[in-house]
């Protein structure tokens, strides 16, 4: 390709400073289906980006691919400026099932990111503690999956992927299996979770709202092959507190906003 | 509460599939369980003791004629006598099944090249008619142990086999997608993800294989030269002592099944820790 070379320095520069670059990434799935059609991304360090879009638009698809759990049909993904195609320590993975091992109690699996690693079981048990404890989960350290409820379980999937310390957290919407109330709970934890922690987070919904309410920046795909249609601004957490958020006219606007893109799709 | 996928085995029964949940539910309701499993096991004795009283056959001797016969046989040593001599070749065969049968399904659940390969001569081995394929084993095999141990594996493997090799490929895709995100490598995905899960139903394939070994050593026994249970159980029917002939079969039908009870306690308590704790849910 003989593309003139500022071109290729921006993208250079892009993607040092980037915390993940996405460029021309396309997703045929064996079978047939046409997931993702040249997506070109990049996702700004220490802030919140959420895929949205209707469903079958492919943004668990783009969201495994930035994780290294799928192989795209082309384009790369680059993480702080190095092209990646496995999973790494620098990314931690939230799973929309939870995922957590049924013959494990709550300290095992919030562990388990160590355990893979090798670390001692009291010093990894040590810091899993302190992820227990900051995700709410004290007290039920001993308990099996089984035993929690969706909320809870989630959170323990949450800690479980703060305990290996990435700087950057990939979730797979991760409160849609829990109940409007707690996904409330969980959405406000994971903001006040999140002020002391300086993460990148991307996560992929398919609420407009929840969106808007924790995205810095939101990404909305077309459906079916899953293009970029817009990139909008989601910022509201510079000058607003949580608690104003949903009651700012900022916030109502861009949901209407995001509403009034999206409707097209549906018919 | 959902119920586990991994539980459900190729086979025909699954000894002692009351769960925790069942049984407290019944405590809730209907008073303890035992009672009612009392109530049954009464309830078919009283019958059978009837039924040995009219008589309905000079063959068929009552509950209590085979309680006697049972203890008198405990006490002059022919059960003794008899499981020395039936024991070691089911043993020495649910062994090399317990190993054996279990890497083999594994290895198939693992590997495709290897499940090709395989599963053809699987199915052969699952639907033949093994009392037909006996007197050939006798024929290259002789009278001895050997033949009755093949009886013993040939009966059991392909149970233990396919649940191995089912629970392997039951593992949840989500669960390994999980332990490669935290960069697990492929022998921890084995040993910390696929093996765990896929011990449920291994662990119902080992008791369905054992229950098969029964089988086959009292088949073997029978069909290849009269020694140990079958040798009580052919000697005493040609006695024409029916109630000996009917306490050497409990013995083997009590023994299977304390065997299998225990098996299955043991895989509760080391691979199973949260089967333990079924009741009593938070939400």
């Amino acid at each position: 390709m003989d593309a003139p070379m500022a071109m290729i320095e921006k993208n250079q520069d892009t993607r040092e400073t980037a915390a993940v670059t996405v460029e021309g990434i396309s997703m045929h799935y064996p079978g047939g289906v046409h997931a993702l059609e040249d997506i070109c991304l990049s996702i700004p360090r220490g802030k919140m980006t959420a895929f949205l879009g209707p469903s079958g638009c492919g943004k668990t698809t783009l969201l495994k691919i930035i994780a290294g759990l799928l192989e795209p049909s082309s384009g790369d993904v680059f993480v702080n400026g190095k092209k990646t195609t496995a999973p790494g320590p620098e990314r931690a993975f939230v799973f929309q099932d939870f995922a957590l091992l049924p013959w494990a109690n709550v300290l095992r699996n919030v562990a388990f990111g160590l355990e893979l690693r090798g670390r001692k079981k009291g010093e990894r048990e040590e810091i899993a503690r302190k992820f227990i404890a900051q995700t709410g989960l004290t007290g039920f350290e001993h308990h099996y999956p089984h035993q929690l409820s969706g909320g809870m379980r989630q959170r323990a999937g949450l800690a479980r992927a703060l305990v290996i310390n990435a700087e950057i957290l990939l979730m797979d919407e991760p409160f849609s299996a829990v109940d409007e109330q707690m996904r409330r709970k969980l959405q406000e934890d994971l903001l006040s979770l999140l002020a002391v922690e300086n993460k990148t987070v991307i996560f992929v919904t398919h609420s407009i709202e929840e969106a808007v309410y924790l995205a810095d920046q939101t990404v909305i795909l077309s459906p079916r092959p899953g293009r970029i249609a817009k990139i909008v601004s989601t910022d509201l957490h510079s000058d607003l507190t949580p608690d104003q958020i949903r009651r700012d006219r900022r916030y109502l606007d861009m949901v209407d906003e995001i509403w009034g893109g999206l409707k097209q799709y549906l018919e | 509460m959902k119920t586990r996928k991994t539980d459900k085995a190729v086979g025909t029964s699954q000894i002692g599939s009351g769960t925790k949940t069942d049984r407290s539910f019944g405590s809730v309701v209907l008073g303890p369980v035992w009672l009612w499993q009392l109530l049954s096991l009464c309830t078919v004795f009283g019958i059978w003791e009837i039924a040995g009283r009219i008589p309905i056959s000079l063959a068929f001797p009552s509950f209590t004629a085979t309680c006697a016969a049972f203890f008198e046989m405990i006490m002059d040593g022919s059960f003794a006598t008899a499981y020395a001599s039936t024991l070691p070749p089911l043993i020495i065969g649910i062994l090399i099944v317990s190993f054996g049968g279990v890497a083999w399904g594994v290895l198939m659940g693992l590997s495709r090249g290897f499940e090709w390969t395989c599963m053809s001569l699987l199915v052969i081995l699952q639907t033949a008619p093994v009392a037909a394929i006996v007197p050939l084993i006798t024929y290259a095999y002789g009278i001895d142990m050997t033949s009755k141990v093949i009886v013993v594996v040939i009966m059991s493997a392909p149970l233990v086999i396919l649940n191995s090799y089912k629970g392997i490929r039951s593992t949840n895709p989500s669960l390994l997608q999980m332990c490669r995100s935290f960069q697990g490598n492929r022998w921890q995905e084995i040993t910390k993800i696929i093996l765990p899960q896929a011990s449920g139903m291994i662990f119902a394939g080992l008791r369905l294989g054992i229950s098969g070994g029964f089988i086959g050593i009292v088949l073997a026994e029978l069909l290849i030269t009269p020694t140990g249970i079958g040798d009580l159980i052919t000697y005493n029917r040609a006695s024409a002592l029916y109630a000996h002939m009917f306490a050497a079969i409990a013995s083997i039908i009590i023994f299977s099944t304390l065997t299998l009870t225990v098996l299955q306690r043991l895989e509760h308590k080391i691979f199973r820790p949260e089967l333990g704790t079924m009741s009593g849910q938070v939400n």
